[in-house]
């Protein structure tokens, strides 16, 4: 379990090796408190979709999934793509709620990228790793929260590298996403040596 | 319009425009939306598939033949046998599964290789503990290609074809005359998982397979796809978070080079040759 | 009429969605090793937004906020698969290269962003034109840099050997870097650089700057 964790957040990190949820990355790491907030709201979101996910996968799409009702060749696995959205859809949509309850100045803070946490490829991408990896029940928890702050790891720490990005003396061209799409080039080249750490 | 036509009757447009005029958080409203939006989407989805599959399955099997010619020509020595032996092309025929014997008829023109596999009339349920693979049916016959010279076989390829993880792989796989020995094995046909499973169709990692055994001397079929490096002929590497689809290409060989695939085929060819 | 053209020209640089709006990257990264599959996924994504945006401006009124989201990810997914069933009808090679990308289509957060934040509040012409307008800004982005990661990585263009190659006896050496995603980061970074050195307008002024303070 400890290798999936580490894994998921070192060698595998769905931002900067994987490359999902990119847009999220870079639009939302211009200030620490929201970028903060994000990768909290991301790695909860991916905490609790994973494992369901793979409920819904093993208990109602996979081969034989319907024997107990009779219905041993059912084989629903070409659905997999539409309910992992859904459930990723509705989770989120209760974060929303939740969001804008308790915490406001997140909720308008992240804006448009809130809802598309739904479609966020990392979220989406998250779930169907642990199917093709065949995860089972525990270590898609494990996984889920794994990767989910493996992601949020990395948009922090670019945000603290933004923040400080901000004193510097750099082209005015360059200033913000210029200099942000440069840093993510140079941090995924940095997180590619975690490849070679054999679990 | 009169009165009386309106009332009792059942007017389409006039019930259309109150299911639209209900408010959007309404809850018929939900329902009605989400079942429209789905079925309309279902339609145009299922209208277009069908009436395009004719075009594309004629670019498909295109597609196979060149895939076919191009391993050929990969491998070593191939083509001066082929010029030796007087042919451009492989002989192709028919192969009953069953029995393992070339069918009678030439028929290869008509042999169409989906209607072979789904229609019950030409083709039977795979038992359970039979599929590994995973493809619930297959042909009663399938078509083999193959290179001979004065009755001797120099190379056989074998249509090949196996569940992936998210869509069904289908392979050709060249066998030496030993009947023992990966020639080669290219992947004609796969919708895997882009950039992970899709790398099943790299050059580098069919390569692998050239040179493998199929089976030990017991005549067991060994050949597998491992999770890391491979130790000896009868494994291959398996691709780095690719597991599910490296492993189905090591199970489609299993199931087509076994008793309920190609086996009873190939037993024949060892035991009488063509 | 002058309105609707807007909808088409201001994407390409005043609002691009990758330099600007940051949507789309993702796919930027993957499909730009090479310049062919880089127009592939342009021009599928141009028509998919267009339609995408299209049909869910036409029914924008009706849909329940409760099940919006889940609807547009359905008309979007539908017009993927619609497409790429006449791709691999008419222009199977070329489909051949797109079959792979659909999937990262149907997850692209610029066809659900445009959806989102243009098709749900603008009638039905206007939002096919943004479509059109956003799809030729992305094209724009990824044909540029398909195009310097495939001349620099490999020395081709479009397949073609443009640049003598070391090992085939010219003076070439093909960079490597190119080769992996992280350098299509630094191309777009730098492509930003040279928008903004022209379109000093899409510069992002600094909040804070820098006091010298004087030793006292």
């Amino acid at each position: 379990m400890m290798d999936i964790l580490i894994a998921a957040i070192f060698q595998e990190n769905l931002a900067l090796t994987s490359f999902l949820g990119i847009c999220t990355f870079l639009a939302v790491s211009e200030r620490f408190e929201t970028a903060v907030g994000l990768g909290l709201a991301i790695t909860a979101v991916q905490t609790v979709t994973v494992p369901v996910n793979n409920l819904v996968f093993n208990g109602f799409l996979i081969d034989g999934a319907w024997g107990w009702l009779g219905l041993p060749e059912v084989d629903l696995t070409f659905l997999k793509l539409i309910a992992f959205i859904g459930v990723i859809a509705a989770i989120v949509q209760v974060l929303e709620m939740v969001l804008d309850r308790y915490a406001p100045a997140l909720y308008r803070a992240l804006g448009i990228f809130l809802p598309l946490i739904t479609v966020n490829c990392a979220v989406l991408g998250g779930s169907l790793f642990m199917v093709e990896r065949q995860y089972n029940f525990a270590e898609s928890v494990v996984f889920g929260f794994g990767s989910g702050a493996g992601w949020a790891l990395a948009i922090i720490a670019f945000a603290a590298i933004r923040e400080r990005l901000k004193y510097s003396d750099i082209p005015s061209g360059l200033q913000g996403l210029g200099s942000a799409f440069l840093v993510t080039g140079l941090m995924s080249l940095g997180f590619a040596a975690f490849a070679g750490i054999n679990n | 319009m009169p009165d009386g036509v309106g009332r009792g009757m059942f007017n389409p447009t006039a019930t259309w425009r109150h299911f639209l005029a209900r408010p959007n958080n309404d809850r018929v409203k939900v329902f009605g939306v989400a079942v429209l939006v789905a079925l309309f989407s279902a339609v145009m989805v299922s209208v277009t598939s069908v009436a395009l599959k004719p075009l594309q399955d004629a670019h498909i099997e295109a597609e196979r033949l060149a895939r076919m010619e191009r391993m050929l020509d990969t491998l070593p020595g191939l083509r001066d046998l082929m010029e030796e032996a007087g042919v451009d092309a492989l002989e192709s025929r028919l192969v009953d599964l069953e029995t393992g014997t070339f069918l009678a008829s030439t028929d290869l023109e008509s042999f169409s290789q989906e209607r072979a596999e789904t229609d019950p009339d030409l083709s039977i349920p795979i038992p359970k503990a039979a599929d590994v693979a995973q493809l619930g049916r297959r042909a009663s016959h399938m078509p083999v290609h193959f290179l001979e010279r004065n009755g001797e076989l120099l190379l056989i390829v074998l249509p090949i074809s196996g569940k992936g993880y998210q869509s069904t792989i289908r392979a050709m796989l060249a066998i030496e005359a030993d009947l023992l020995t990966v020639a080669a094995l290219t992947i004609t046909e796969q919708g895997e998982t882009p950039g992970l499973g899709t790398r099943i169709e790299d050059t580098a990692w069919q390569n692998l397979w050239a040179g493998k055994q199929i089976a030990d001397d017991t005549g067991t079929i060994t050949i597998s796809v491992v999770r890391g490096q491979a130790t000896g002929p009868y494994e291959v590497d398996g691709i780095t978070g690719a597991t599910i689809t490296s492993n189905s290409v090591g199970l489609m060989l299993r199931y087509w080079l076994g008793d309920h695939g190609f086996g009873p085929f190939l037993a024949r060819l060892r035991r009488e040759g063509l | 009429m002058a309105s609707n053209l807007r909808h088409i020209t201001s994407p390409l640089i005043d609002n691009n969605p990758i330099t600007l709006q940051i949507l789309g990257i993702c796919s930027a990264l993957a499909v730009t090793t090479s310049l062919s599959t880089a127009f592939v996924m342009s021009a599928a994504l141009t028509i998919v937004l267009c339609l995408a945006s299209g049909s869910i401006s036409l029914i924008r009124k009706h849909i329940p906020p409760v099940i919006r989201l889940i609807v547009q990810i359905i008309i979007i997914a539908s017009v993927v698969i619609v497409i790429d069933g006449f791709l691999q009808a008419y222009a199977f090679d070329l489909s051949r290269q797109l079959s792979i990308f659909v999937g990262l289509i149907v997850t692209n957060c610029l066809v659900l962003g445009r959806a989102e934040a243009f098709a749900m509040r603008n009638p039905v012409w206007p939002s096919i034109l943004d479509g059109l307008g956003n799809g030729l800004g992305y094209s724009m982005i990824l044909i540029t840099v398909g195009a310097t990661r495939e001349l620099l990585g490999a020395g081709n263009l479009l397949d073609y050997n443009v640049l003598p190659l070391a090992s085939d006896g010219g003076w070439f050496e093909p960079l490597d870097l190119m080769q992996l995603a992280p350098s299509a980061f630094f191309i777009i970074g730098m492509l930003i650089w040279a928008i903004r050195t022209y379109w000093t307008k899409q510069i992002e002024v600094p909040k804070f700057s820098l006091r010298i303070d004087q030793v006292r």
